[in-house]
């Protein structure tokens, strides 16, 4: 990165504010639709941060991958269980965030202290620039071999897995019966249902029916 | 700039993911909270990466393969969501308690 170091500076406080409050945004906000919104926030400012750290590639990565695909999919997530409901008041419940709060300031401090007391070895190479993307190939083809194949089986695990996952359930009973053929080509699952979308908010949380 | 802020910055995003990965209740934002765990890994593996190895970016490539198992985890933990929300009609955590007993 040929910026100067002022500038370097400056733009990495901006991208350092951005990213911590609207990380805190996405935990603390009530409306889980503007976490999603500032989740994307988050990513843009780390891949911000991926190009101060000379790191073209992988900062167009992050813009794909995170923004145009994971965060796509909580958007969808949240329009499919988007149900208003007021969770139901735990006893004790300011014991939790006051324990989590002190637990993650003392994880903080403790990372800190390490952070500052290490003596790192820095390097005093120049850095690869433009040509990370080749190296970033020549690794994938040679020593990363093995897991560059694995992870393309773990896409394809996934892949399958979520679609059995999201598939609505199998009810034996029904597909049993010889009359009705099932059509080559598609998976046998329960009919759909219509979902109610009027105000249904007081029905019971608690019952677990058709669990 | 010194490698030192990258990494107080990504503890700091590492212990607002902690914080929101225990205290939300919906199942969704325990989603995002994983999300920023492991973009705080991925911003640590990158400073590693170009203060300490500038010629060999290990980094990067280790970077490339927590992206990809991410987007894995975040497409099955969005479906195993989709179907606890079919069968219980909810997204509060603390109904999710199928396998405790």
């Amino acid at each position: 990165m040929n910026l100067a170091e002022g500038v370097q500076i400056v733009s990495f406080g901006i991208l350092a504010v951005m990213m911590i409050g609207t990380a805190l945004g996405v935990v603390l906000l009530p409306n889980i639709v503007y976490s999603a919104f500032l989740l994307g926030g988050v990513f843009i400012s780390i891949a911000g941060m991926y190009l101060l750290l000379n790191a073209d590639f992988v900062a167009a990565a992050q813009v794909l991958i995170y923004i145009g695909a994971v965060n796509v999919l909580i958007l969808f997530a949240i329009m499919l269980v988007n149900k208003r409901e007021d969770f139901a008041p735990l006893r004790n419940a300011w014991v939790r965030p006051v324990f989590t709060g002190l637990v993650s300031v003392g994880l903080f401090a403790l990372l800190g202290t390490m952070v500052l007391v290490t003596p790192w070895a820095l390097s005093t190479q120049v850095s690869a620039g433009d040509s990370a993307i080749f190296l970033i190939g020549q690794h994938f083809f040679t020593d990363f071999l093995l897991p560059f194949e694995l992870a393309s089986i773990l896409l394809l695990m996934a892949m399958v897995g979520a679609i059995i996952l999201a598939r609505r359930e199998f009810l034996p009973d029904q597909v049993m019966s010889p009359t009705k053929q099932q059509p080559i080509l598609t998976l046998p699952e329960r009919p759909r249902e219509l979902v109610s979308v009027s105000s249904d908010k007081s029905s019971n949380l608690d019952d677990g029916r058709r669990g | 700039m010194q490698l030192q802020y990258f990494l107080l910055l990504a503890a700091a995003l590492f212990c607002i993911g902690i914080y929101g990965l225990v205290t939300s209740r919906n199942a969704v934002r325990v989603l995002m909270s994983i999300e920023l765990l492991l973009n705080a890994v991925n911003l640590n593996l990158m400073a590693f990466s170009n203060f300490i190895d500038p010629q060999a970016i290990k980094g990067q490539v280790f970077t490339v393969f927590v992206i990809t198992v991410e987007a894995a985890e975040a497409a099955v933990g969005l479906a195993i969501i989709l179907a606890i929300y079919r069968n219980r009609d909810t997204v509060d955590m603390e109904q999710f308690n199928l396998l405790k007993w």
